[in-house]
């Protein structure tokens, strides 16, 4: 739409972002990025996010939206060419189950994964790879993306898994993306990286590997003393 | 003699998630019939229809597979049924701006009520007390964002956000006269007290509200299968 401002503040390492930036480049809307420091927050972010002060952010004509999941569908809302969600409810309504069964499960394990001792990361890793074996199970063999032939919201909402589980697989040394259990997972998060529009604004993957790696291992350090 | 429905509403009466549903049901005149689960003694439709999770509210429409969530349930209705008592407003930012409140009533506000349940010792029960009432101000906030001078977050009547928070005033009276303390004030949350009056009085709602004999059945339910945490 002419004369569309739309900014979005957002974090190069943040699986949030990227999702977000995902939707805005499906759907062909012009953005401008603002990269913020998350550790010195910038006055344009606390006063559009007063309550969690986090990215991402989008800006829309002055207004802000928070929270990716919300923004995705505010985007899919606002710009409605190429739909994000399917057109039928009962449909939206599975997308919209998985893409938060994922946030609510997986993303609190990320963080507890990061535990003092050997066994306790292990048990964390096998409860997060039974949320992905349950994943796993909604879907479909014959079809590449979640929506069928084209990508959709929740190809984009959950493929960031791709991108990270390889990653704290390397930096914890535990097994996550199992190929041998999880083989549709794998080819799905796989076939959705693969997509022109997703790759090229994927992060440099050995960027994303030496800040998580040291995020981890400073974190590690406070806990040993 | 009960009308065989084409929806199936899986819920527990103690559940604000589950009374939600209803009201929607209810304020969208859609006709559904109510199985109420045991959450102590599951039945086999609840496991085999939320294997996931494993929780009410559960709706089974026709014979689609299940819709689980109380917040993605509501939207389902909407979608199917958006001449009736629309939920959520037409325009994507409104949109936007009513499911960013009710993740922080459902994610950030109502698990401070079961913190407050399994928090020991009168220090750390005051500092969530602390973290409701800081809390109910930022709702009394919303609300006035919301409403416009009106009567209800949808304005002239019930919208999402109503359906959202209205459903958990059963606990908080419940945990108000349990902790001596309170969630909603005359003086801090002048419009919030107003709008409790409303929501408890609204016909599509209070017959669905679980009585104070409900809640302390449910109460004592969790204090035995999931006790609070030693000092």
């Amino acid at each position: 739409m002419a004369g569309d401002k739309v900014k979005l503040l957002g974090f190069w390492g943040s699986p949030f972002a990227l999702r977000v930036e995902w939707a805005l480049r499906l759907k062909g809307v012009e953005y401008e990025y603002v990269e913020e420091d998350l550790s010195n927050k910038s006055p344009m972010l606390l006063q559009y996010n007063p309550l969690y002060k986090k990215v991402p952010v989008l800006v829309h004509n002055g207004k802000p939206i928070m929270e990716s999941l919300v923004i995705i569908e505010y985007i899919d809302e606002t710009w409605k060419n190429r739909p994000l969600l399917p057109i039928d409810p009962f449909e939206r309504a599975t997308s919209r189950f998985w893409a938060k069964f994922v946030d609510d499960k997986f993303v609190p394990l990320i963080i507890k994964m990061s535990s003092s001792t050997r066994e306790q990361k292990d048990k964390v890793a096998e409860e997060a790879r039974e949320v992905l074996k349950t994943l796993e199970s909604s879907l479909n063999q014959n079809k590449p993306f979640y929506g069928g032939k084209i990508l959709g919201f929740m190809d984009i909402a959950v493929a960031w898994i791709g991108i990270w589980a390889p990653m704290l697989e390397k930096i914890i040394d535990i097994k996550l993306l199992d190929e041998e259990y999880m083989p549709l997972l794998n080819t799905w998060f796989r076939d959705v990286l693969e997509v022109l529009v997703i790759k090229e604004c994927i992060p440099p993957l050995d960027k994303l590997l030496a800040h998580y790696k040291d995020y981890y291992d400073r974190f590690m350090a406070t806990k040993s003393n | 003699m009960t009308k065989k429905s084409e929806i199936k509403l899986l819920g527990t009466v103690a559940s604000p998630f589950v009374n939600r549903v209803q009201f929607v049901l209810n304020l969208k005149s859609i006709e559904y019939e109510y199985i109420e689960e045991n959450l102590a003694y599951k039945s086999e439709l609840l496991l085999t229809s939320n294997p996931v999770h494993k929780k009410v509210p559960v709706l089974i429409h026709a014979n689609k597979p299940p819709i689980c969530e109380s917040l993605i349930i509501i939207e389902y209705l909407d979608e199917i049924k958006p001449d009736v008592h629309r939920i959520l407003p037409s325009d994507p930012l409104e949109r936007a701006d009513n499911r960013f409140w009710a993740n922080y009533i459902d994610n950030k506000f109502f698990p401070l009520y079961e913190e407050m349940r399994v928090t020991p010792g009168k220090e750390g029960k005051d500092a969530i007390k602390k973290g409701i009432i800081e809390g109910s101000v930022l709702l009394e906030e919303a609300f006035i964002k919301f409403s416009r001078g009106k009567t209800y977050f949808g304005g002239d009547d019930v919208g999402y956000l109503d359906v959202v928070l209205g459903c958990f005033i059963a606990w908080t009276k419940f945990i108000e006269k349990n902790n001596e303390f309170k969630v909603f004030d005359e003086v801090r949350t002048p419009r919030l007290v107003e709008w409790v009056k409303r929501i408890w009085s609204h016909e599509a709602v209070k017959d669905v509200i679980p009585g104070n004999e409900v809640l302390v059945n449910f109460y004592m339910m969790l204090q035995k299968y999931r006790p609070p945490r030693a000092v």
